[in-house]
């Protein structure tokens, strides 16, 4: 058998460590990263990046190596070295990855935790500051006794629905329940900063739109709006088939699915405009639905949300006029669909496949 | 100087076949119940859906070419990788790795006539083309669109008659995968020859016991799934339909528990014929032959807890995250064990360099990728970004296709010989593996980089950013598909007019060899013997020393050499080395 | 390198007594019938498995269970046809006995006794069917419900034809004999499985 000598084989250890911690660094996958709960997910993958770059270079050494150092000479017929295995061999090769990815799995467990994975208080906690803007609006005393007794799941759409632009733009679906086993059915990602949210928006998922709400200003809007360095809640569903909210340069992902109450959180802290789109495959113009999200500061966020007051006010006093329990959603949808950008058309041609199937 | 390969020829001449197979071509046609032509029947339909799924994967490519949506609708652009999808996991690998390769080589490796239950055998594989044909069907009344994973909601809305083939086809290649998976297990544990123990079995036998075990525990899982839809689509119930109360993500579950489980089954039959492949082109016996076998045992128990990682982003509570991170991650412990002990092997021996290790070797190398990426996806807050995006299109194309696909290749060269009698032209050979080798990594290695950046999956239309990357993209997927072509001409050639095979053209030791080849019906004139392990290259006796750190002859458990625990043993009633008469005889 | 003679005394081994000389091409072999019966049932239960595991989970998740307005289950007639199932699979394990006796008659006896329960409880089943207030779309128990049951019910079908085709069977001479009676100890299998996942059915629809 050959092995090349100590020297070499260690020198090419240095310089596989060394290659694959530069690429480690310098791999230049990542997009820009916009918010507070990126900046250890992308330390993740650089470590990550890192290992795999190692593991790779390798492997693929090896077999480069071997495909000229061990070719079989023109003639040669014997068989090679009778060698079977080494126990040593297989517990060193067994531990060192095991080992490795124990190490990932503590570290995700601990970033995930971080960016308000597992803290079951969370659940309750989050919503005390949106409860709270919305104790001034009729009907949430009622709501609030409902609640009592309610599971997180209901209590949440419960408490998104008080506010009447987001009640409107909701499908009202049977909601799930906490199972006792199965443990939360509302599942929720990020929140890396501590403390109650400082900025709520309300959103749905449907073919082929995200429709935001803004609690209390009776804005529906097809774009996000938050405003920079403050703790953002997005309250998540969805109408009609399960969407997914991705926001790539927040690194963050949550299914909207029908029938739950879903959550992201982040903080984001980078001026900008940024691409929000479905990731779950939700129909044919499942590619078309995307939207941005817009990172600005504070001022900026309420002027933004007065302008759209103005714009909107229009499109409610028609939709009061015009008693909403006669109109059907097509009708009822389409100011906000000039809003985000579907044609009346396609609005109409898509609820009536949606009710002609349903 | 005598080689292993001979002294287990010599030993097996009273067993060997006299009168090769005619090959008459008419039996394919039929329903035959010999485990060879059912195994070529298999292959051959397989091979067909592959090229089948291949037409539809490079339309959807040619969609992505450019941002917009021009070449399809978007409706069949939907249908498109859908279909291509379920054609090319349950028309291909699963059935090409089982049924094809399964039924061909397993009976011939324990020295059976047959496999356990041969009519039940020729019905699970009649089972296949009708199914197929039904899936191609559903073009004429608007195919599934709903992605291969068929999630309701949408599953519900989309297309009825579509969805509804889409349901039956499913329903019976499940039918068929388990008729075939309690086939293997019977097989498998009840008709070894005498002399062969567990221990000694080839490590595809090994591979196919933990595989058929997955398809039997996990697909009637996904067929109760299919049921439940099938009652939601047709009659009107709501058991995944949220609207009457009922959950998707519980189809979710029911989904993933089969799904998850499915990468293995295609994935564990390759790993088999793998270790086989590298073994005797690199004229060394396997590295840790116990370790490979007791990893695919581990990968089968563990691959059956890991499925709720596909659903870290929908309905699933955080000690259900980190459950399945955890096990996840672990997988990747027996599937390195496997990757390291081929290196071993490959290392210091003295490598055949022709297309079936070509193969094998290119198959190692993409599998680490998806290896890596998989481990990557394993952890919660990555796959919170990467999941439905391009990222995991990459991960799973390396699994699927560099891994289980260039698997399947690297099995076609090395058993082409045996099944048909003559051998595969090595030239054109090489020229497939180069064509197919760049063309894949062009096609796969960007989207690592697309899905990262923000392009989500199943979509028909992209930002515009994304351009530049998708088209070579689709350039590597053009010169993929056309890398199919000197493969087809080359087997179409060779099976007619190719050079003649002798019975043993790569000196291998494993049973099949021991017969002509083609073999004759009923494989073998008397039971054949272990004369020598299965992976006795270079033989030796157990005081053999060979140059491996920490390797002590005397000691079993620290030996590299013959004398090594982990290596499987040859039949001590008629083994050739002295050193290796001890002990008792397995399974007599 | 050593070993480079081959013993032939060793290779006789090869020739094998011709007892163990497997059974003609094409045939199924006798004794792995049952094994691959066996094998069969595992996948069978694994069918059930989940669909018990979504008829839990929709239950756990679900705001109420049984959804509202949904009438109570009538316990006393699935009582009864608990019973009856049950204590069928201790009739049937009499047939085994009696066949291992070489007893035809006493296979035949048995056989039909627990033909005649299965045929009793589906009719138990139909019956209940018929008059029950809620129908297959009602709400989401009332699916659970007939599609677990009706599914179960298809297997008692079954099985119930495996009993009446080895009954069939048995009516030729010498056909089932002590040492060859496949078919008797398949429908037997089978009818204990089917007995199995209907308790815990009746217990998982009825009584929890």
């Amino acid at each position: 058998m050959n092995i090349p000598s100590q020297i070499t084989t260690l020198l090419a250890g240095i310089v596989l460590t060394l290659v694959s911690f530069w690429y480690g660094q310098n791999h230049d996958l990542l997009p820009i990263s916009a918010s507070v709960e990126s900046i250890r997910i992308d330390s993740l993958f650089n470590l990550m990046m890192t290992i795999g770059t190692g593991i790779f270079l390798l492997v693929i050494g090896v077999l480069v190596y071997s495909a000229f150092k061990f070719r079989r000479q023109p003639g040669d017929d014997s068989d090679g070295p009778p060698v079977h295995g080494n126990i040593p061999l297989e517990i060193l090769w067994t531990a060192i990855p095991a080992i490795m990815v124990l190490g990932i799995s503590i570290l995700s467990f601990d970033i995930y935790n971080d960016n308000g994975g597992a803290d079951p208080m969370d659940h309750s906690m989050a919503h005390g500051k949106a409860s709270h803007q919305m104790a001034t609006m009729p009907g949430s005393a009622m709501a609030g006794t409902l609640m009592a007794q309610a599971d997180p799941n209901q209590q949440k759409a419960a408490e998104v629905n008080q506010d009447p632009t987001t009640a409107a733009i909701r499908e009202d679906l049977p909601q799930k329940k906490d199972a006792p086993t199965l443990g939360t059915v509302s599942p929720k990602i990020g929140g890396a900063e501590p403390g109650a949210p400082e900025f709520v928006v309300n959103v749905a998922g449907m073919q082929y739109a995200w429709l935001f709400t803004y609690p209390g200003t009776e804005v529906v809007a097809g774009e996000l709006h938050v405003p920079i360095n403050q703790k953002v809640l997005v309250n998540i569903t969805a109408n009609d088939v399960i969407h997914a909210f991705w926001v790539p340069q927040f690194r963050l992902k949550q299914d909207a699915v029908p029938g739950r109450q879903t959550e992201v959180r982040f903080t984001a802290n980078r001026l900008g405009e940024y691409p929000l789109i479905c990731a779950e495959l939700c129909g044919a113009y499942h590619g078309a639905m995307n939207t941005k999200v817009v990172v600005e500061s504070a001022e900026d966020v309420q002027k933004w949300i007065q302008s759209q007051q103005v714009a909107s006010a229009e499109g409610l006093s028609k939709a009061v006029a015009t008693t909403p329990a006669t109109m059907t959603e097509t009708e009822y949808l389409a100011p906000y669909a000039k809003e985000v950008g579907i044609s009346a058309d396609t609005l109409k041609q898509l609820h009536s496949d949606h009710h002609s199937m349903s | 100087m005598t080689q292993a390969a001979e002294f287990q020829e010599q030993a097996n001449l009273p067993a060997h076949g006299t009168e090769p197979d005619k090959g008459d071509w008419r039996k394919y046609f039929g329903f035959s119940t010999d485990h060879k032509v059912i195994g070529i029947q298999y292959l051959v339909t397989t091979f067909i859906f592959y090229l089948v799924g291949g037409v539809l994967a490079t339309m959807v490519r040619t969609e992505l070419a450019t941002p917009e949506s021009d070449f399809v609708s978007r409706e069949v652009y939907n249908s498109l990788f859908t279909v291509h999808a379920t054609v090319m996991i349950f028309l291909w690998i699963v059935p090409a790795g089982t049924g094809g390769f399964g039924n061909y080589l397993i009976p011939l490796m324990i020295g059976a006539r047959d496999m356990a239950f041969p009519r039940l055998n020729a019905i699970a594989f009649w089972i296949i083309p009708p199914a197929g044909i039904l899936l191609m069907s559903s073009f004429l009344v608007g195919a599934p669109g709903s992605g291969w994973t068929s999630y309701p909601p949408l599953s519900l809305m989309n297309g009825k008659p579509g969805e509804l083939i889409w349901i039956l086809s499913v329903l019976l290649l499940g039918t068929s995968s388990i008729l075939a998976a309690v086939n293997f297990i019977v097989t498998i544990f009840k008709m070894r020859i005498p002399g062969m123990g567990l221990n000694q079995m080839p490590l595809f036998c090994w591979a196919m016991l933990a595989t058929s075990f997955l398809a039997l525990i996990a697909t009637p899982v996904l067929a109760g799934a299919m049921i439940l839809l099938s009652f939601d689509l047709m009659v009107g119930t709501n058991f995944f339909n949220p609207t009457g109360g009922g959950d998707p993500i519980v189809y979710q579950h029911m989904f993933w528990f089969y799904s998850h489980p499915a990468v293995y089954i295609m994935i564990l039959p390759v790993f088999g014929m793998i270790s086989e492949i590298v073994s005797v082109h690199s004229r060394k016996p396997i590295f840790g032959y116990k370790a490979i076998a007791y990893s695919s045992i581990a990968i089968c128990g563990l691959g059956l807890i890991v499925w709720a990682h596909h659903m870290f982003t929908s309905g699933t509570p955080p000690w259900l995250r980190m459950f399945f991170m955890i096990t996840s991650m672990i997988i990747a412990v027996p599937t390195g064990i496997k990757v390291f002990s081929w290196l071993a092997t490959i290392w210091g021996g003295k490598l055949r360099l022709e297309s079936p290790l070509l193969f094998a070797m290119g198959f190692i190398s993409l599998f680490v990728i998806g290896g890596i990426s998989g481990v990557m996806v394993a952890s919660v807050p990555w796959d919170i970004h990467v999941h439905d995006t391009y990222f995991i299109v990459a991960h799973l194309h390396y699994v699927l296709f560099g891994g289980s696909v260039f698997g399947l290749y690297a099995a076609f060269y090395h058993w082409f010989p045996k099944m048909t009698g003559r051998m595969l032209n090595e030239t054109w050979g090489k020229i497939h593996f180069a064509l197919s080798y760049v063309g894949f990594n062009l096609a796969f290695m960007p989207m690592h980089k697309l899905g990262i950046e923000g392009m989500n999956r199943r979509i028909a239309e992209y930002d515009p950013k994304f351009a530049s990357l998708n088209l070579l993209c689709t350039i590597g997927a053009y010169l993929l598909a056309i890398s199919t072509l000197p493969f087809l001409v080359n087997v179409c050639w060779s099976w007619v007019y190719g050079e003649k095979a002798s019975d043993n053209p790569w000196r291998g030791l494993t049973l099949e060899w021991m017969t002509t080849s083609p073999p004759p019906v009923e494989n073998f004139e008397a039971d054949p013997v272990l004369a020598t392990g299965p992976y006795d290259y270079g033989m030796g006796s157990r005081a053999t020393e060979v140059d491996v750190p920490f390797s002590d002859a005397s000691d079993p458990a620290l030996s590299a050499g013959p004398s090594s625990t982990l290596r499987a043993k040859p039949d001590p009633a008629v083994a050739v080395s002295p050193s290796d008469r001890v002990g008792e005889s397995h399974n007599r | 390198m050593t070993g480079s003679t081959l013993d032939s005394a060793k290779t006789v081994l090869n020739h094998h007594p011709e007892e163990d000389v497997v059974v003609a091409h094409g045939v199924e072999h006798h004794d792995f019938r049952l094994l691959g019966i066996i094998v069969f049932l595992v996948a069978e239960g694994m069918i059930f498995l989940g669909l018990f595991m979504a008829y839990f989970t929709f239950r756990s998740v679900a705001p109420t269970w049984p959804p509202e307005g949904t009438p109570r289950l009538e316990l006393l007639l699935p009582g009864i046809n608990t019973a009856i199932l049950v204590s069928s699979s201790f009739v049937i394990h009499n047939a085994d006995t009696a066949i291992k006796k070489n007893d035809v008659k006493g296979l035949r006896l048995w056989f039909g006794i627990t033909a005649a329960m299965g045929a009793i409880f589906l009719s138990g089943q139909l019956y209940e069917y018929f008059h029950l207030e809620f129908g297959l779309t009602t709400n989401l128990f009332a699916s659970t419900f007939y599609v677990l049951t009706g599914f179960h019910g298809l297997h008692v079908l079954f099985g119930l034809m495996l009993i009446l085709g080895v009954l069939w069977r048995s009516l030729k001479p010498d056909h089932y004999n002590t040492n060859s009676h496949f078919g008797v100890e398949a429908a037997e299998v089978y009818w204990h499985f089917v007995d199995v996942i209907w308790v815990i059915l009746f217990l998982l629809l009825y009584i929890l």
